[in-house]
């Protein structure tokens, strides 16, 4: 028996169509996992209700707070400084649904909340040929498993709680093979934000894109995380990379994941979750690891990228002299030495425990620069503890960073944690587009290393420098080894 | 939904090119639970001068764009985020087409559930119509065109179905709660695969 060899996505799709699609209906899929949030969940809620629905399938959903939650601790009457009296509303809305509905939601206490992309993967929520969804764009993360994980609206949020199910027209595939070594002190920020420059911060639409290659292969599971989780920034809804021995070993015993012989089992099949030979893409891109640079954002979107040791563009293109101007470059400028004023680690892009190690790596035993407002806020409670064991927490604090409780914070700045008007922020988060860590705030995407690299000197600056040396003990710094 | 087989309207035109959600509708304002009025904070960040007085160039604060429908912008408009709140602004200001070289994919799938067509033309054309804010367009749903001031007739793509659920307003979940038995059955197709998530 001969069969068409299949992609990756091809075998997940085929594995979950409820009805195939056809000239005059989109087919109908089935979601294995849909992960909620406060802020694009109470408007679907409102509209089962309107309806008299129940939630189909309620072990299949699951809620976390992380959006709008402050990121400081509560006072001491036990009241947590929201921004305003709607978040803190928008969060009742949300335990109130889950309640009603019979929804588990990984609320304030809970030692499992976090960001809904750090918690689902680290609970072991997250498998390998799932379907998940999610409304928020940067579910793609969910695809480092080897699942077809993609961003949805609200009234999409309606559709899976009312039948599991979505109405969806398959999309055109992307093969990225990203071959070669990357070079020591350059990871998996510094890859996808080279990506995104290739491709275009449109190369993507239309397309769910597999990473390969032997570059992809050699990243741990939280860097292949970091890679998918921008696949939207590209244009893509949803980004693939194979599961493999790297992807079992860290599901194997997440409480969440099938334990014991049903563990193995699993793995038997999720072995089977490849790309066939002679699979066809539509398009095909290839990047050669080796060149690329530790690299940064310039502009206003996140394809407008540039090796930190490189120049801002001096062209004529409007889009670009408009990028310039609103994050005040000079045509042609050097990118590094330019003054920092805030620089935030964390973000479902970048706040896992491997990047705030990597983080702690460069500012141990450092200081930030005066100027510079640094907070680190770490990806979920679990993510939190585990730092805190390691003594992360005080490296921060010593080098005069803040620590914080986990959320989203200022990735999208909805919860009061704010970049101010022309100030320069250089983030680990996902997106740099005007305003989005508030108004008139200006933005460089980075890697958790460049960004405490940049917090250090006051300025861009390239990390290298700062991974390769440990500075001499000061009477100050506390190096706290736990 | 209510049906929608016909757009005539003047235009108002973005020029720039990769129009963001954020700028559609920045995220401090998604802490409401309703989908209504967020109108008055559509693309609140650039309606407004350094002082916070509106910005009287800004095409959506001038008279004569009060009650236009159809939106003109640069290519890749509505990346970014997930929000639906970006087409449910937009709505709330009187849209009901946008029209640009190419449409980010989840905002024109959420478009496409709140009676806002997404239209996608050759670059030549919309490069045209961003020259000249202001002409007026007839959009034909049904036969998937767009008429030009000059009485050009110029095919759009849209999906049938989609199609069907903007004419006849059909209701997506309703739709898919219509196929309830189809969907039990896979479910009863994969109940020998165990559902992996402790309870």
């Amino acid at each position: 028996m001969t069969s068409q060899p299949k992609s990756l996505f091809d075998k997940l799709w085929d594995a979950h169509v409820v009805t195939p699609e056809t000239e005059g209906a989109p087919a109908i899929l089935y979601v294995d996992l849909h992960l909620i949030h406060e802020v694009t969940s109470p408007q679907a809620f409102a509209e089962l209700d309107a309806r008299g629905l129940p939630v189909r399938r309620p072990e299949r959903t699951k809620g976390t707070l992380d959006h709008s939650t402050p990121t400081l601790p509560a006072d001491a009457h036990g009241q947590l400084p929201y921004v305003n009296d709607e978040a803190r509303a928008q969060v009742d809305t949300l335990r109130a649904n889950c309640t009603r509905f019979g929804v588990e939601l990984f609320d304030y206490g809970s030692p499992q909340r976090g960001i809904v992309h750090v918690t689902g993967p680290e609970l072991g929520l997250t498998q390998p040929g799932q379907t998940i969804v999610c409304g928020d764009s940067h579910t793609a993360t969910h695809g480092a498993f080897g699942a077809l994980a993609f961003g949805i609206g609200t009234s999409e949020v309606g559709h899976v709680l009312a039948t599991q199910c979505l109405l969806q027209r398959k999309a055109r595939t992307l093969a990225i093979t990203i071959d070669g070594e990357l070079a020591p002190g350059v990871g998996a920020k510094d890859l996808i934000l080279h990506v995104i420059g290739v491709i275009g911060v449109n190369g993507g639409t239309g397309h769910v894109i597999e990473y390969r290659g032997s570059a992809i292969r050699s990243l741990s599971m939280e860097q292949r995380m970091t890679v998918c989780n921008m696949s939207i920034e590209a244009g893509a809804r949803a980004g693939l990379i194979a599961p493999d021995q790297v992807t079992f070993d860290y599901l194997r015993g997440r409480p969440r994941a099938p334990q014991g012989e049903a563990f193995d089992a699993a793995v038997e099949s999720w072995k089977a979750l490849r790309t066939d030979e002679g699979a066809r893409f539509d398009r095909e891109v290839r990047i050669d690891a080796s060149q690329i640079q530790p690299t940064v954002t310039w502009g206003t979107h996140p394809g407008q990228v540039v090796a930190v040791s490189a120049h801002v563009p001096g062209g004529n293109d409007a889009d670009e002299a408009k990028a310039r101007d609103y994050m005040g470059w000079d045509a042609g400028a050097a990118v590094a030495g330019r003054a920092v004023d805030v620089v935030f680690v964390g973000s479902c892009t970048n706040s896992r425990l491997s990047d705030l190690r990597e983080a702690a790596s460069v500012l141990r035993g450092r200081r930030v620069h005066p100027r510079v407002r640094m907070l680190v806020v770490p990806g979920s409670e679990q993510v939190k503890r585990e730092a805190e064991h390691e003594g992360i927490d005080r490296i921060v604090r010593d080098a005069g960073a803040e620590w914080r409780e986990p959320g989203c914070s200022m990735c999208i700045a909805m919860n009061g944690d704010l970049v101010g008007a022309g100030q320069l922020a250089v983030s680990t988060s996902n997106r740099n587009f005007e305003g989005r860590q508030g108004k008139g705030a200006r933005t460089v995407l980075a890697s958790p290393a460049t960004a405490a690299a940049c917090a250090v000197a006051g300025e861009i600056t390239d990390p290298r420098p700062y991974l390769t040396t440990q500075p001499a003990p000061q009477p100050s710094a506390q190096l706290e080894t736990v | 939904m209510q049906p929608l087989t016909e757009v005539v309207s003047r235009t108002v035109v973005l020029r720039e090119r990769n129009i963001d959600t954020d700028q559609i509708i920045p995220a401090r304002f998604l802490t409401t639970t309703q989908r209504k009025g967020l109108g008055r904070h559509a693309f609140n960040d650039w309606r407004s001068l350094a002082d916070g007085s509106p910005d009287p160039e800004f095409p959506f604060n001038r008279a004569e764009n009060i009650g236009a429908r159809i939106l003109v912008a640069g290519r890749n408009f509505g990346c970014g985020s997930s929000r639906e709140h970006a087409p449910w602004a937009l709505t709330d200001l009187g849209l009901r087409a946008v029209i640009s070289a190419q449409i980010a994919d989840i905002f024109r799938s959420n478009s496409l559930k709140n009676g806002l067509l997404p239209i996608v033309l050759d670059e030549a054309i919309v490069d045209e119509l961003l020259e000249k804010p202001g002409v007026e367009l007839r959009i034909d749903v049904a036969r998937r065109t767009v008429t030009l001031p000059d009485g050009r007739q110029v095919q759009f793509p849209l999906d049938a179905f989609a199609q069907t659920c903007l004419l006849e307003g059909v209701d997506q979940l309703g739709y898919l709660l219509k196929q309830d038995r189809a969907i039990s059955q896979f479910e009863q197709r994969r109940q020998h695969q165990e559902f992996r998530h402790a309870s």
